[in-house]
């Protein structure tokens, strides 16, 4: 394991912000930090970099421990941490030679690493007037400067359009791949996170409430039939008549557990023939949040 | 100790396009340009005086708001900018993560505004030297080049210096805490107000009170009324409220070391 926790817990005044969290991100893979806004996932990342002391458990990186290693095990990682920190009245060049000059890497590598995240044409640019996708890929550049083994990212993909977050994903996936890297990344959206991540976390207010393999969460997280119909009380009735298990019926829809392509037919064919018209049906995955309702009733 | 260096470096390379980095070449030198063109207008009216006279009116008339005003607004101003870069930044965070030890950020911090005072400092006795020179020679009716005081001017800024580290401590605890302006801000001009009534009347107990050491150092250095002008000149580098300054800016220091050890980047 590249990151292993017991019992982490951490209190702002009187709000405990960490219950007792036992994170396993094993080595090499893209573990999703998943959880809504004020879920505890930055506080968990600044315990994990020594920036926050944490009240009780153990913080072991690399299999050694952070309060005894923080400065080797700090070498070994790169980090994002909310807003990119970035000295405004400096270039972007001027930033990471900065950040080079602490970590003691080559001015070559700069170069490197601006060309990666595409900011050689900015690179004299003053990083004040850079757009917010490119203060975020600069703060990614920062963050991989020292050739990290692990990469800790909060919500990297924050303020980026569409073509910017693809890059990242294929970016950060190609690292694991071909540079045997750890990547550990935070975000509150499931769909980011299903598209890259090998593991996932998922926590709310605090605590873990789902840790595994992103197999392990799609075995869970069961995707629905939307069924939108004239009448979907009597639609849901007839349906449950015939044995479905309605999940949920809202003036216009209704959600079935979805089991296979032949059973949305099913479902389709016994509507048409009670005379009730279907407008749609389709597949629908859950949303983040259904899923934590899921899992925690589970639990 | 490598991590000391290397953040000191770094110290330099992000403020050498701020204001806190020029002004600590500019006030000096504006100051002494300053003087300078004054010299040289009222040239006629000084001409009588003895080379020595001239010389203490020259230092002088930088020296005596130096104590009281200048020196103690400016540390304020260090104190605050070589922090508020991180607290603008936000740069507190990676500062903490780097593998460095706190520290050794924190020491490079602190001795790079020591480092600004002092350069700022040293500069005020190179320029008023320079502009007293520079005078002789373009109204060599003024005789500036018949006395010499570069040793005693020396002296006067180095103790200067000793007696500004208290207030620099303070302020640079200040400013590392808070990220506005307006609170080290207020307090320091507070203090610096308090500090120069305390010292201006003579109170037993100023030299005690960090702000009121520059001008405790301008008041308490020359000797006065003793017997002999070259007499006068004699400096006490070593007075108790250099003591005092030495003692405050070691105790905040190391009572800083221990907040930023705890400090926790929100």
């Amino acid at each position: 394991m590249v990151i292993n926790t017991e019992g982490l817990s951490f209190t702002f005044g009187k709000q405990q912000v960490v219950k007792s969290l036992a994170l396993q991100v094993p080595e090499g893979s893209i573990y999703g930090f998943l959880g809504p806004n004020g879920a505890g996932k930055t506080t968990t990342i600044k315990l994990l970099l020594n920036l926050l002391k944490p009240d009780a458990g153990e913080i072991r990186v690399f299999g050694q421990d952070i309060k005894s290693h923080r400065i080797e095990i700090l070498s070994q990682i790169g980090s994002l941490i909310e807003q990119p920190a970035i000295y405004q009245h400096l270039t972007g060049k001027e930033n990471l030679l900065n950040r080079a000059l602490l970590l003691g890497v080559s001015s070559q590598r700069v170069d490197d690493m601006l060309s990666l995240v595409q900011l050689t044409n900015a690179a004299n640019k003053k990083a004040g007037q850079y757009s917010l996708g490119m203060k975020q890929r600069l703060g990614i550049a920062l963050a991989m400067l020292a050739n990290p083994k692990l990469l800790i990212l909060d919500e990297p993909t924050n303020g980026l359009d569409p073509n910017g977050i693809i890059e990242i994903r294929e970016l950060l996936k190609k690292l694991v791949a071909e540079h045997g890297k750890t990547v550990f990344i935070s975000s509150h959206l499931l769909a980011e996170i299903e598209r890259m991540a090998t593991h996932v976390g998922i926590i709310n207010g605090g605590a873990m409430l789902f840790q595994g393999s992103i197999a392990d969460l799609h075995a869970i997280s069961k995707p629905l039939v939307r069924v939108e119909t004239e009448n979907t009380v009597d639609a849901a009735n007839l349906l449950t008549r015939n044995n479905y298990n309605v999940t949920e019926v809202t003036d216009q829809n209704l959600f079935v557990p979805y089991i296979s392509k032949q059973q949305m037919g099913e479902i389709n064919a016994l509507l048409n023939k009670n005379g009730l018209a279907v407008y749609s049906i389709g597949k629908q995955q859950k949303d983040l949040e259904k899923l934590f309702l899921d899992i925690t009733q589970n639990a | 100790m490598k991590g000391f260096i290397l953040s000191f470096r770094s110290e330099f390379y992000k403020s050498r396009k701020t204001l806190g980095f020029w002004a600590s070449i500019m006030l000096p030198l504006l100051i002494g340009v300053l003087l300078f063109v004054g010299f040289y207008s009222k040239s006629e009216k000084l001409v009588s005086f003895p080379p020595m006279v001239l010389w203490l009116q020259f230092a002088g008339a930088i020296l005596g708001i130096m104590g009281s005003l200048v020196l103690p607004m400016y540390i304020i101003f260090i104190a605050y900018s070589v922090n508020s870069i991180e607290h603008r930044a936000d740069t507190w965070k990676t500062l903490f993560n780097l593998p460095i030890p706190r520290w050794s950020v924190y020491a490079a911090k602190y001795f790079y505004a020591v480092f600004l005072v002092f350069t700022c400092l040293a500069l005020f006795v190179l320029f008023t030297i320079g502009f007293g020179n520079l005078l002789s020679v373009v109204k060599p009716e003024l005789r500036f080049d018949n006395f010499h005081m570069e040793k005693e001017l020396a002296e006067i800024y180095f103790k200067l210096f000793l007696s500004s580290l208290g207030i620099l401590s303070i302020q640079f605890l200040l400013s590392l805490l808070w990220a506005d302006f307006l609170k080290p801000m207020g307090i320091g001009f507070v203090c610096t107000i308090t500090g120069v009534i305390l010292a201006s009347k003579g109170w037993e107990y100023a030299y005690l009170f960090p702000y009121s050491h520059p001008m405790e150092a301008i008041t308490t250095m020359m000797h006065r009324g003793e017997g002999s002008p070259a007499k006068q000149l004699q400096i006490d580098v070593f007075t108790k409220d250099v003591f005092v300054s030495l003692g405050v800016a070691v105790v905040v220091f190391v009572a800083g070391y221990f907040i930023v050890q705890r400090k926790s980047v929100k």
